[in-house]
Parts: structure tokens; sequence; C-alpha cells
């Protein structure tokens, strides 16, 4: 096996920053707005800087799909202990409509192109919250997946994964290569530390357009409009048990 | 089921996702949620290329550092201004690993060798620690106990002292001011006087910033009986040598997340070796790092006056007066106007003395502007943002008001408001002539 581990990086508009959508309706405010790695994402990083640790894989390649800005999170995923980046470089209208579906598509030809043992990616962005792009990137790979990761181990050519799922938690085994998504318990990611950023500056990132992949990123979805949620509204007291079954059978929810 | 730290940022999410709509709708005004819901600094450029003395490592540093504060202090905070101290090792061990307490300390030592650009860095972010004591704390640590060590210590000591100062394993204090000489330095009476192979320390010092925590102190001592400018050196102390008396913490108007000790030396024993460098050298030692240390309070302050700004905004948006929010009052968005200018202004000044700096060129005259302005300008914030907040801002439950007592001190410790007009006219030369 190569031993070399693909991380999709994406990134976002950072979790605490209080998200406003634009006059317009067409989307959210962007411009000059603090953006960061996904959350998910970082805990993908971690797992595959720890397995490069333990001496189970060779090398982490972090890759992340976007305008130049992209490279940033790369540089973050670098300072954190990956080898090596490619940003694919996505701009304007393909930038705005880049989803699961595009995303997985560039993620599959880099697996190929980089004979990737493991992909590893965050479960979902907190931005779009699809949830999909791992489990469509395994599809299009015909790759195994163990989705929902809270424990990930390398044993060999198989991987034993502990999904957290619904009823609890549930405990797979996949042969490599395979797709892996992180869930929030998998581990608890590393601060870059200083010495490793300035590190980050001489590890190289390559530079590469979807169409270099042989890809088209026409996206098959439109985005008709953008609403900030209904505000809530305020609550009614009532006095006494009958008032509330009361209340509840006169809005219909009894 | 208890989540591991690291989800605590997603966690955060969740909440500051909830809160937003609590916030904006009831009202509801604490601390914590604008701990959630932090507004960004509107002068941040998104990306490197344009910035004046930064680089997309500078960028990378503050993000990285912006964790560790978001997780492991600013959560904290409240119950530390409460207790009246921080843990100083436990916090010093985190910033240490992450290679952040040696920024522009030698790397043989632990340290990365860059320069003051990315200490000036380090100390804007943590402007975003919410309140003053902490940064003062960890600049102490980094830029007031250990540069005249880094730079003029011999090699035992700085592996003794310096090393693990930078790794975060020992806290350090800076014993310079006592309860008679503040600004007159010259004036200290602490002596340390050689017996054979030892110096034997008398005296005491006073705001000792993490003095009740500490394991070593640099401290300033009449060596000789030479000139006062000649005669004082620089001396590395364990703290725990008998004869070191903590005499009390001292209860202050703010900054109360650091402990500030009165320290007395009674008959103290220190080998001779401990000195840091040259016999006699220790007030130029000293002076030598005053840019340093004046521009590094700077950078502090500016973040933390956006950031008061920032938050000013956010509360008078949505606190109604009369019918319309507080904050579309002219008075009021003028008012702040007047205040980002300065703040800009300030900024820049920061900036341009960094920039002269990290060439090799003298800052003096620029810094001790810098520090002057910067401990003014945050008593005017300090001042006309609590009066926006009303009532509430004449309570413990915001940041603003424990900001008004924290900022009070910018003009007196580090360098008083007077002695930065007196370093001033030194170099305009309008001084009286002797």
């Amino acid at each position: 096996m190569s031993g070399r581990v693909l991380v999709g990086v994406k990134r976002v508009i950072d979790y605490a920053v209080k998200i406003r959508v634009k006059p317009d309706n067409s989307g959210v405010v962007t411009d000059g707005v603090k953006h960061s790695m996904n959350p998910f994402c970082e805990i993908a990083v971690e797992e595959a800087v720890k397995m490069k640790e333990k001496k189970l894989i060779k090398e982490v390649v972090a890759v992340s799909c976007g305008p130049q800005q992209a490279q940033e999170t790369i540089r973050t995923a670098l300072a954190m202990g990956a080898d090596r980046g490619i940003h694919v470089e996505v701009t304007g209208k393909d930038y705005d409509m880049l989803g699961p579906l595009q995303v997985s598509k560039i993620m599959a030809a880099l697996a190929k192109k980089e004979d990737a043992q493991l992909i590893i990616l965050g479960k979902q962005a907190i931005d779009g919250d699809c949830n999909q792009t791992g489990q469509m990137t395994a599809a299009l790979l015909d790759w195994p997946q163990g989705t929902f990761a809270s424990e990930v181990s390398l044993e060999g050519d198989t991987v034993k994964v502990v999904r957290e799922i619904d009823g609890g938690l549930e405990t797979i085994k996949i042969n490599t290569p395979a797709v892996l998504t992180a869930d929030l318990r998998l581990n608890t990611p590393r601060y870059a530390t200083l010495p490793n950023i300035m590190k980050a500056k001489k590890k190289k990132i390559a530079k590469v357009k979807p169409a270099d992949l042989g890809l088209d990123m026409t996206s098959r979805l439109e985005v008709l409009r953008v609403d900030e949620p209904p505000q809530r509204l305020a609550g009614v007291k009532v006095e006494t048990v009958d008032d509330l079954v009361a209340k509840l059978k006169e809005t219909g929810r009894l | 089921m208890a989540l591991p730290k690291g989800a605590l940022r997603l966690n955060q999410l969740v909440i500051s996702r909830r809160f937003n709509q609590f916030t904006s709708r009831a009202g509801v005004r604490s601390l914590s949620d604008h701990v959630s819901s932090r507004p960004v600094p509107p002068s941040a450029p998104e990306t490197a290329g344009d910035h004046l003395i930064y680089t997309q490592e500078h960028f990378a540093l503050k993000e990285s550092l912006r964790k560790i504060i978001d997780q492991e202090i600013n959560p904290h905070v409240d119950q530390w201004e409460a207790e009246g101290t921080f843990p100083a090792h436990k916090i010093f061990k985190i910033l240490g690993s992450a290679g952040f307490l040696g920024v522009n300390k030698p790397v043989e030592y632990g340290g990365l060798g860059l320069d003051f650009s990315y200490s000036v860095a380090v100390s804007e972010e943590l402007g975003n620690i919410r309140c003053g004591g902490i940064p003062m704390a960890i600049g102490v640590q980094t830029d007031m106990a250990t540069p005249a060590l880094a730079r003029f210590g011999s090699a035992e000591l700085k592996e003794e002292f310096l090393l693990p100062s930078i790794l975060g394993d020992k806290v350090a204090c800076l014993g310079v001011s006592e309860v008679g000489a503040g600004s007159d330095v010259s004036s200290i009476l602490t002596k340390a006087v050689r017996k054979g192979d030892e110096y034997v320390i008398n005296g005491g010092k006073m705001w000792t910033t993490n003095g009740t925590q500490a394991d070593w102190i640099c401290l300033l001592a009449n060596t000789s009986d030479a000139a006062p400018h000649r005669n004082k050196s620089l001396i590395c102390l364990p703290m725990t040598l008998p004869g070191v008396h903590i005499a009390r913490k001292i209860d202050k108007l703010g900054m109360w997340s650091s402990d500030t000790a009165e320290v007395f030396f009674d008959d103290v024993r220190v080998p001779c070796k401990n000195i840091i460098g040259q016999e006699g050298m220790g007030f130029t030692y000293q002076m030598l790092q005053f840019q340093e240390e004046r521009l590094w309070a700077v950078a502090n302050i500016v973040t933390m006056m956006d950031n008061i700004i920032q938050e000013t905004i956010q509360y008078t948006r949505q606190r109604k007066i009369f019918k319309q929010p507080v904050l579309y009052h002219q008075s009021v968005n003028f008012r702040l106007a007047e205040l980002q200018t300065e703040v800009e202004l300030l900024r820049s000044l920061l900036y341009r003395a960094t920039a002269l700096y990290i060439k090799g060129n003298d800052v003096t005259k620029l810094a001790s502007m810098a520090k002057l302005k910067g401990g003014r300008l945050a008593r005017e914030v300090g001042d006309s943002c609590l009066q926006y907040w009303g009532g509430m801002g004449f309570t413990s439950d915001v940041l603003v008001s424990r900001f008004y007592r924290d900022s009070r001190l910018l003009s007196i410790g580090g360098g008083a408001d007077e002695v930065m007009l007196g370093i001033i006219c030194k170099y305009m030369d309008t001084l009286p002539k002797k």
C-alpha cells in the first residue's frame, strides 16, 4: 500500500462569526468575514497526522478546493503536521456553486492520481451541513466507507471503524483503500505550534485546476433564495395544566 | 457523556447559533453570550499580501494562538477574575508547548529566534483575552523578565532560568519597582552586597506581577556605590530561597486575575554567577528593552479597544431608546467613529515603529509616543463606551466595565505617562537646560 492519506480541508466562515444574509438574499456575507478550517476537517487532519506519528502511514496530503485563500487552510493543515498540500483552484461562479458532488469528483480523481490508501474527510462542513462528500467520494471510487467515525484503527490492509449512529456505536471492519469521515469525538485537534507554523512555510502546495483532472464543475443545483431563520416568537404562559392541554388542542398539537 | 476539550469549539458553535437568536430578541446581556458571538474586528485584512509588517506566518500564528485563547483561557476568565488569580503554571505550559513564549528568544534555549514583529503579533492576539490581567502576566514572562537574560546572561544562567521559562515550566516575575521607587528607578534601595562567592540581598520589591506564583525573579539591585545609573545589576533569584517573603497579594482596582505581590528580601544569599551579564550594567540592560516592552503593551491595547468598540456597537444596535437603537443617535455613532479613527492612528504608529525597529533602528521616541497615546486613548474608549452601555455598563456582567478598570493601569505601569512625556521632550529638545 502507498501509505498515503488524502485529507480534505474546507475553508468556511469561522464558527464564532454571526452570519448575515446579503441584502439581495442571494447568499450570506463573506467579504471581510473571518474564515477558518472547518472544525470536522481539523479532526480529520489530526487523525491522519496521528497515524503518521504512529508510523502506520507514510504521507499526509492536505487538499482544499477554492480560490487563492484556500491555501491558508492548507497551510493550517501543514502546520498541524501534513506533509504537502494540493490546492484545486475553483473560482467565481464555479466556487459559489461548489458542492459535495463536485468536491467528491475532485477527491476521487486525486485519490487515483496520488494512489491514496485512505481518504479522511470531516463528516460535514459547518456551512453546508450536507454530510454527503465522504459518501459520494466512496461511491465514485467504489471504495468502502467508514462514516461518523469516533474511533479508527488501521490494521494492515483493513480498518476497524467505530461509528456513531442513532442507536449507539457500531463497529465495522472495512478493506483499504477506503473513505473515512470524522465525527466530533474522534480526537482533539492539536494546536498548530509556532515552530510547526514556521516549518510549514517550506512545505509544498501544488496548484491544479479541475479541468486538468478532466472534471466538469457544473452544478445541477440553483440557489433561488437565502433567508435568515424565522425570528423566535415570544411564548405564552398558562396558569394551569388544563389550560396547557386546552392550548395544545387549540393549536392542533394534540 | 463527557466531551473531549476539542469538542468545546463545536459545542460553542451550537450554543452561539442559539444564543444569537436569544440575544437579539430578549436583550439578554451577559459576558458568556459575547464569547460565542464575538464580532470580527473591522480592520483585519483578509490576505497577508497587503499588510505592512505581517506575513502569512504571522496570521497563522495569530489563528493558532486564538484557538488556545478561546479554548483554554477565555472560558475561565470570569472565574479567575473572581478568584483574584489565574493558574500561571498551567497556562504558561500550554503556551510554552505551542512555542508562544519564546517567539524572539534564542533557538538554543527553546525560542524561535524570530524578529520582534512576531512578538507584536502575539501581543495583538493576546488582546482577545477577555481581561487585562492575563495578557499582562504573559507579557511579563516573555518581554519583561527575560529579554536581558536572553541577551546578556551566561549559558549556565540561560539553561537554568531562560529555557524553562520559554518552555512554560517556570513562571518568572520582574523585580524592579519598589515601594519608594517606581518611575525613579535609579533611587531603588534593594542592595546586593558581595560576600565571597555570594550576594546577600536585602530590600523589597513592589507591584510584582506573577509574584505569588513565580519560580524566579529577575531582580534589579544596587551592587556597588557608584553613580546611580552604573551601580545596579540584574540577578536571577529563585523565589524559594530562604529569606524571600511574599508579604501580601495586593488588592487592586483592576487586573484582578493577575496576582500582584509585595516581596521582601531578608538576607537572601545567591551565588554571584546568578548575575546577568556585567555588574553595574543592570540599569542599562533594563532600559534597552523598554522599546519592546512599550510597543508590546500598545499592541495589546489596540486589539482590546477594537473589541470594546465592536461590542459597544453590537449592544447599542439592539438596545432601544426612544423607539430606536441607541446606536442610531448621532452623538453615539459619531463618537464611536472618532474613537475608531484614533485606534487606527495608534495602530499605524505601532506598525511603523515595529517596522523600523526590526530593521535595527532605535524607536524610543515613537515607542514612547505610542505608549503615551495607548494609555490615554484606552481611558477615552473605556469611558465613552461605558457611557453608551448605560446601567449595564456599570455592572460586573459586561466586559466594558472590566476594560474600564483594567486599562487604567496602562497610563501608570510600564512607564507612566509623565515619564513618556519626559522622553518625548528630550527628543524634542524642549527640556530645561541644566
